[in-house]
């Protein structure tokens, strides 16, 4: 079983009359560590299979297992619930809460786990160290630089030990020596704790970290490759 | 699940991003609480002083004044024709059984002497009844007795103003006052009643025996005339039975036919008194419903801030929801901030209400009570006020696209 199985997906989004297609029928499953990057122009329809992929939102139609659940029939809370567990975010924009601490920041999926207080600091301490923000954890993300902030953002996915990581544009804010060295630790993070990293971006040099390159165009999955590293 | 200690932390660090707008916030709750407890307060005062009044002037209270004839055409007012007499007292308490006592009064204005001082006040001349009748006890002494009564004995109990004019802290039993010059000893000393509800100073008093202020000190047209009689009725619910069986009597009495006018009135004093008291507990509902919409308004400001929080937020939502929060999470963080405000506010709306009373008694010199219960009621209805209002934008923040709300500048 793999971890991510996407059958025949469509979604289907209606803007007053007009229907607009933004997925037609995709397939695709992604296995227990891989690491991918999916790339295509804007309305390719990559952002909403993210979005599907992420548990933010639901197909129209098909079928999107994950860990062999279908995610299809799971009500709102249940979805928030698997987002939880299941899948670490890293934004663009980092979306951290402002005026929040990092180590707060950090300790947030926790608090919706029902962790208790004491575990929680622990568990988020131990996630700072593990992004190299040792030390850092009273600082507020306006404390802090770009690729700190990405830092305590990638925290904040691991801390519950979900087995995704979902990064979306996670360089797009970040100088280039900065990009390398977060696309450096989703490497490491993805190679030594076994963690699938499925990453959304338009720059090559970015996609080329990747094991696995996938490009939509219109809707529809146009390509799916191996990285020939070199 | 819900972490609430977290919740509240976050609730408070939300509130102190916008110190102002939250201050202001619960300037309506203030204004509000405080508004209710202060009305309150009023109005509970204004019914505590009727009910004084009330239990000071004695329960199950009629009077008979004599009058209400018509003589020659022109109506007379109560109390013009000397009518009553003692035998009309002492017929009342034998023939009507509704009636547990009565009192008769002949009074007057006297002037008082002992030793070098003196003093002017009323003087009551009544029988041992008048005690009972009027639910006054002595201080110190003992009352005069029906044999004093028979026997004209000259004899008085003192009210407290009377013996501070007199005697200042001395103890007047047993010493001799005179009353228009005429030598009475002081058996007894009435306990204080404040003031009437017309605001007489009710110790202001000296009480005889009725027939030595008969015929010693007053005199009267006829033999046995009184001015007043004051009856006991046996209980509240029976007092216009009192009242029916007395006018009867009465009329049969003074040969009243049944064209002719009564040449007596029957006052029932304390269904007066407790119309008036009925009034003041209306008043004081009504003032309490009037400062509650301000409490409302309140209300409807936190929603108003809390809705424009939501907006502001809508960021932090969607990315709370992406990480997992749950819709009850996050209805639960907005409903808690909503209660925050608006049990702040209630806490400082108890201080400005309890300290307004103050202020009011100080001011305007009537007396306010603030009661516990009113601090309950309004501490309460403002926690529920916060909920209330606070549950609409939570709702709506809970049903937010965490898509949108995460795209949202």
């Amino acid at each position: 079983m793999s971890l991510i199985e996407a059958h025949e997906i469509i979604k289907i989004y209606r803007l007053g009359d007009i229907e607009v297609h933004a997925l037609n029928l995709v397939s695709l499953s992604i296995e227990r560590g891989d690491f991918v990057a999916i790339m295509g122009p804007s309305g390719s329809g990559k952002s909403t299979f993210m979005n599907i992929l992420g548990c933010l939102d639901k197909p129209s139609d098909g079928r999107y297992l994950l860990e062999g659940i279908d995610v299809g029939g799971l009500d709102r809370d249940a979805l928030a619930g698997i987002r939880n567990k299941k899948i670490g975010f890293i934004f663009q924009g980092f979306n951290l809460l402002p005026r929040t601490s990092a180590i707060e920041n950090v300790e947030l999926p926790m608090l919706y786990d029902g962790i208790p207080s004491k575990e929680r600091k622990e568990h988020a301490l131990r996630a700072l160290k593990s992004v190299g923000l040792e030390g850092r954890g009273d600082h507020h993300p306006n404390q802090l630089s770009g690729g700190q902030q990405q830092r305590v953002a990638i925290a904040r996915a691991l801390v519950n030990n979900a087995p995704i990581i979902l990064a979306d544009e996670p360089t797009g804010n970040l100088d280039s020596k900065t990009s390398n060295e977060i696309m450096e630790l989703l490497t490491k993070l993805n190679e030594e704790s076994d963690i699938t990293v499925i990453l959304v971006t338009h720059e090559n040099d970015i996609a080329a970290y990747s094991r696995r390159i996938i490009r939509f165009l219109d809707g529809n999955l146009v390509s799916d490759e191996e990285v020939v590293k070199s | 699940m819900i972490n609430l200690p977290s919740t509240i932390r976050i609730s408070f660090r939300a509130l102190r991003v916008n110190k102002m707008r939250s201050a202001l916030t619960m300037l309506g709750i203030i204004i509000g609480v405080g508004a209710v407890i202060a009305m309150i307060a009023v109005g509970a005062g204004a019914s505590k002083r009727i009910a004084e009044q009330i239990s000071s002037m004695g329960s199950n209270l009629l009077m008979l004044l004599p009058g209400a004839t018509t003589s020659g055409g022109v109506r007379m007012g109560a109390g013009t024709q000397p009518t009553l007499t003692m035998g009309d007292a002492e017929a009342i308490l034998k023939e009507c059984p509704a009636v547990s006592d009565v009192a008769p009064v002949l009074n007057g204005v006297a002037q008082i002497v002992y030793g070098h001082q003196n003093w002017s006040t009323g003087v009551v001349g009544t029988t041992p009844g008048m005690l009972v009748v009027r639910d006054w006890p002595l201080a110190s002494g003992r009352p005069f007795t029906q044999q004093d009564v028979k026997s004209a004995t000259k004899v008085c109990l003192l009210g407290q103003t009377v013996v501070e004019n007199l005697f200042g802290d001395m103890d007047p039993v047993g010493h001799v006052i005179r009353i228009k010059k005429i030598p009475f000893t002081v058996v007894g000393v009435l306990a204080s009643k404040g003031q009437s509800p017309q605001g007489q100073d009710q110790d202001d008093t000296i009480y005889v025996p009725v027939t030595t202020a008969q015929k010693k000190l007053f005199g009267t047209t006829f033999p046995g005339m009184v001015r007043i009689i004051m009856v006991k009725g046996k209980s509240a619910d029976t007092l216009s039975v009192a009242e029916r069986q007395i006018t009867q009597l009465l009329k049969q009495r003074h040969r009243i036919g049944p064209k002719q006018d009564n040449d007596f009135t029957v006052r029932n004093l304390t269904q007066f008194m407790q119309t008036a008291e009925q009034s003041t507990k209306v008043m004081a509902l009504l003032l309490g419903a009037i400062a509650s919409v301000s409490l409302l308004v309140g209300g409807i400001g936190i929603m108003n801030i809390m809705l424009v929080s939501v907006t502001e937020r809508t960021r932090e939502i969607g990315i709370r929801m992406a990480i997992g929060a749950k819709t009850w999470d996050i209805r639960l963080q907005f409903i808690i901030e909503a209660l925050i405000l608006s049990l702040i506010g209630g806490f400082a709306g108890i201080i400005i209400g309890i300290s307004g009373s103050k202020i009011i008694t100080l001011l305007a010199g009537w007396s306010t009570v603030v009661s516990p219960f009113s601090i309950v009621i309004a501490f309460g209805f403002s926690g529920l006020v916060g909920i209330f209002f606070g549950f609409y934008p939570a709702y709506k923040a809970s049903l937010l696209d965490p898509i949108e709300a995460l795209r949202y500048e």
